[in-house]
């Protein structure tokens, strides 16, 4: 794919020799050539935060590993995203975020369609044997239509980026920090009392696991939204006007 | 610049003072900090009303200032006791034993880090490091520092402060 | 405005206050502060008055003196003699000593450390610029207009200078890349979050010479092509943001901050920017953030604050110490300042002694010197005859190295070869009676609780990592916690996304390296060989318990 007035950098990821234009991150790259990079943060159309740490990618010459949703391109670089290294250190990072919190996939409303169940199956993940936390949240059903279960949540921030970014809303946000990090609605009162929320249902749309979901409804299998040649813009938009002519 | 009008909480006069911190920085978003600094500093906490006046003045979303009023260990989202001790746990205080001092004021008091006792008297907080260290083991009593101290010493200031009517 | 100008200023200012032929000076940081200098100072000051000797004898207010343990301390003159411990009933025998010829130091403390950071520190009074000025202030200033940005930055390359922040990146070149940038609105930010447990050497030098950070600024400022500068202090320092704030104004009314910096084109202005208590924001880009009122949270790098910082522009980010050298460097040249110390590591660096040692306080040595000369002939070695353990250098992201360690030089590249880093330069003794266990877990709950939960294997490995130190310590521990240990400091240290979760892991590493015995004696024997951990064990069956 080239645009005009970009300059175009050929470089190798995997061996294989691939090109991308200059503003382009290596996820993008990796995308257009399907190779499947893994990750929960990152969603086009969205900020990106570099926060979920799956899409660390080796970059030859660089002693670091690189988050490939914020690493731009450029001429002749060697990245390689699958190493036995890096496999080891995604299933890992994995169990860090099993162990967080209270992921457990069978009383889930997301159970068979969530990001973080989808990855770990993939990626070969078969026991999380690091201790669980088991921390203790209340579930914020207050909502009419939309219930938050912070035991589900992974702290990706997309719903914090979308109704920023997209609704312009910013009801959510993250209060305190480190292990104590949670998403609030406002100044951390009930969803249903919020006065910034428009009930837009962006949120839900992006929310990768069971932390946001649809009152009265299974969830809505999202997986779809991030296939290539589905529609490519603001995925979620569109999503909801699906969800929203289902239920007329 | 449009000249705003801006609608104070009530007519409590220290409400000005805040209002003139966001205006020495315009008004701007990026004051947040400062103007919560200010809030502190003269009502002891920040409550929901200041953070509400704050976030509407700045035009700060609810939920931002709520996460970086919560973010930072130095606000305050409850009121403090009368007097206030902070323990440093910095390095040089933890080696020379202000962790076992830390204890002993948890103990007499029937206290844990951050509250305040029943009678509203004593609050106990902790530090990640004053720069006091070559006085170690040092304490903040009532914004006051002290170097060299003893579990003993600590508990006497402390029990006439809780016994303060 | 030439520098003549300035001086005259300063001298007219200087002759509105009364001194005496001889000054004693009275320690007046923080330090010395709370053991009460303050009280002495006014004892000496009645005292003068009446005897009626203020032409004579003059008291005058100054920034550390070094010896903090043995404070309050007060010097005569030029600070040839410390006196220590010194009480307000020992004002008769001070002023005493000041009518007579000032004597010599001989105490190692001192005479073992060169001062170029910290020479005006407890000689000038922080709160008074003429001070300053009459000390060569603001000369550098003055003299670097005359040159051409580029010839400043070539003159700290030449310097090799490295960032006093901790990680040891060359000065000169990140001037370069943010002057490189091109002509555009930059800043020039001071990285006054001194956040290291045990590190009071930036609150130091800003409460006892904030003028020279101030220059140093300004002298950056006009290298890279900047106008507007934030100092970041954190909120911690109550005396330090007083006395900047002070420094400030009086800079801006004497003309070497403000528009049109001694009659030239060059405008370079001063904000503060206080923090509010978050490890993290000495992290750059959580600096930047803070600095935009937002949540201190670090972003992924590159791009550089070089050449993406504050609101988007170019920005030159330097710590305290590191602003402090540029003065002497231009003053004296780069060449003069490069002769001092290793082949990499050029300069001094400021320490702050603490722990389990004789004399604790603030120390500026040559770059070179070994560890041992630094804890036994200027510390004064172990107190109440204990055994000297280990030395934890770099905060929450060094490490502990022990005896066997104590001939290497203190440099960059020594200090990380051994599995630490110089850091900003706190310096913490640990003897005998320091459990590595118990240190190694008290480090891990700072890093863990500090964690500004933005990627996870900082949020949720730093947790896992204090759960099993918790369990060593408590005596529950098993041999495969071990091997655990080992295998999350690799995932954390490879996958975090900013330096405070890459670092976390290596107070927990240096220990187990170097003091793999004591986790064995913890895990195995059940036994804290410091005696510091608790385990409570059944009589009979010999089995430990957690107490809760």
């Amino acid at each position: 794919m080239v645009t005009t007035g970009k300059k175009v950098k050929t470089f190798i990821i995997d061996g294989k020799d691939v090109s991308g234009t200059e503003d382009q991150t290596v996820i993008e790259v990796c995308r257009e050539n399907n190779i499947e990079i893994p990750t929960l943060c990152h969603l086009e159309g969205l900020a990106e935060v570099g926060a979920c740490r799956l899409c660390l990618v080796e970059i030859k010459g660089s002693n670091k590993l690189l988050p490939a949703c914020v690493t731009k391109v450029h001429e002749g670089m060697e990245v390689i995203t699958a190493s036995e290294g890096l496999k080891k250190y995604r299933i890992k990072i994995l169990e860090l975020f099993f162990s967080e919190r209270n992921h457990i996939c069978s009383v889930c409303v997301s159970n068979g369609i969530c990001e973080l169940q989808n990855l770990a199956q993939r990626l070969g993940m078969t026991h999380v044997h690091y201790p669980y936390l088991f921390p203790k949240f209340d579930v914020d059903a207050s909502h009419e239509r939309f219930v938050l279960d912070n035991n589900r949540c992974i702290l990706c921030t997309r719903c914090v980026r979308v109704c920023d970014e997209i609704e312009g809303a910013h009801t959510w946000d993250i209060m305190g920090r480190g292990i104590e990090s949670m998403v609030i609605t406002d100044l951390n009162k009930p969803w249903g009392e919020s006065e910034s929320c428009t009930s837009c249902g962006k949120c839900v749309a992006v929310c990768p696991t069971g932390a946001l979901v649809e009152k009265y409804k299974n969830a809505v299998d999202k997986s779809f939204m991030y296939k290539k040649d589905k529609l490519k813009f603001l995925p979620y938009l569109t999503t909801m006007r699906e969800v929203k002519n289902e239920q007329s | 610049m449009l000249i705003k009008k801006i609608i104070l909480p009530s007519d409590d006069n220290r409400w000005k003072l805040i209002n003139a911190t966001m205006k020495r920085h315009g008004y701007q978003p990026n004051s947040l900090i400062e103007t919560l600094h200010t809030v502190q500093e003269t009502f002891g906490y920040l409550d929901e009303i200041s953070l509400k006046f704050v976030a509407l003045t700045l035009k700060v979303p609810l939920s931002s200032v709520y996460g970086v009023a919560t973010f930072y260990n130095f606000f305050n989202l409850k009121p403090q006791g009368k007097h206030t001790c902070v323990v440093c746990l910095g390095t040089a205080c933890y080696i020379k034993g202000t962790n076992v001092i830390a204890e002993e004021i948890k103990k007499e008091f029937k206290l844990s880090m951050g509250k305040t006792t029943e009678s509203g008297n004593l609050s106990l907080l902790s530090a990640r490091c004053l720069g006091a260290c070559g006085i170690a083991p040092a304490i903040v009593i009532d914004g006051e520092v002290h170097g060299n101290v003893s579990v003993e010493k600590t508990l006497e200031v402390l029990r006439r402060h809780e016994n303060d009517n | 405005m030439i520098i003549e100008e300035l001086i005259e200023y300063a001298q007219k200012l200087h002759l509105r206050e009364k001194t005496g032929k001889h000054e004693v000076k009275v320690c007046s940081a923080a330090g010395c502060l709370s053991l009460k200098s303050e009280a002495v100072a006014d004892e000496l000051r009645k005292k003068i008055a009446e005897l009626g000797i203020e032409e004579e004898v003059s008291v005058k207010p100054v920034g550390c003196l070094g010896l903090c343990s043995k404070g309050p301390l007060v010097t005569i003159d030029s600070g040839n003699r410390v006196y220590q411990n010194v009480k307000p009933e020992d004002a008769n025998l001070i002023i005493e000593k000041a009518k007579t010829d000032p004597q010599s130091e001989t105490d190692k403390f001192f005479t073992r450390q060169q001062k170029i950071v910290l020479e005006n520190s407890g000689q000038v009074d922080p709160e008074k610029i003429h001070d300053y000025i009459l000390r060569d202030g603001y000369k550098a200033l003055h003299d670097v207009l005359e040159m051409t940005p580029q010839e400043v930055i070539d003159e700290v390359t030449i310097s090799g200078l490295r960032g006093r922040g901790g990680a040891g990146y060359p000065t000169g070149l990140k001037w370069n890349t943010v002057a490189k940038t091109g002509n555009i609105k930059k800043y020039v930010i001071c990285n006054a979050d001194e956040g290291d447990p045990g590190a009071f050497m930036d609150r130091s030098l800003l409460e006892g010479d904030p003028h020279r950070v101030l220059e140093g600024m300004a002298i950056a400022a006009y290298a890279v092509g900047a106008d507007e500068g934030y100092v970041y202090c954190r909120a911690e320092y109550p005396l330090a943001i007083k006395r900047l704030k002070n420094a400030v104004k009086q800079a801006e009314r004497a003309g070497v901050l403000g528009k049109n910096i001694f009659g030239t084109t060059f405008s370079f202005t001063v904000d503060l920017r206080i923090g509010a208590g978050a490890f993290v924001c000495g992290e750059e880009t959580a600096l930047i953030a803070s600095i935009e009122g937002k949540r201190g949270q670090p972003r992924p790098r590159p791009p550089y604050p070089a050449e993406v910082g504050l609101w988007g522009s170019p920005t030159l980010i330097n710590n305290v110490e590191t602003y402090g050298n540029i003065a002497p460097i231009l003053r004296n040249g780069g060449e003069w300042y490069a002769a001092i110390g290793t082949e990499k590591s050029k300069g001094t660096k400021v320490f702050a002694l603490a722990g389990k040692i004789v004399n604790t306080g603030l120390i500026e040595i040559p770059m070179g010197i070994s560890l041992r000369e630094v804890i036994y002939d200027i510390g004064g070695g172990i107190p109440d005859g204990k055994k000297f353990k280990a030395v934890q250098t770099g905060g929450p992201s060094g490490g502990c190295i022990p005896e066997q360690f104590l001939d290497k030089p203190v440099d960059y590249e020594s200090l990380s070869e051994l599995g630490s880093i110089m850091g900003s330069g706190g310096m913490i003794i640990m003897d005998e009676t320091s459990c590595m266990v118990d240190v190694a877990k008290y480090f891990l709950d700072f890093t863990k609780d500090e964690s500004c939960g933005k990627c996870v294997p900082c949020r949720v490995g730093t947790v896992q990592l204090y759960n099993i130190l918790d369990r060593i310590t408590k005596g529950t521990g098993t041999m495969e916690d071990l091997d655990e240990l080992d295998d999350l400091c690799d995932l954390v240290k490879n996958t975090s996304l900013c330096g405070l979760g890459q670092a976390a892991p290596n107070p927990v590493l240096s220990t187990i390296q170097y003091f793999r015995d004591e986790y064995i004696a913890h895990i195995v024997d059940k036994k804290c060989p410091a005696g510091v951990c608790k385990f409570h064990t059944h009589a009979e069956t010999g089995k430990s318990e957690v107490i809760i």
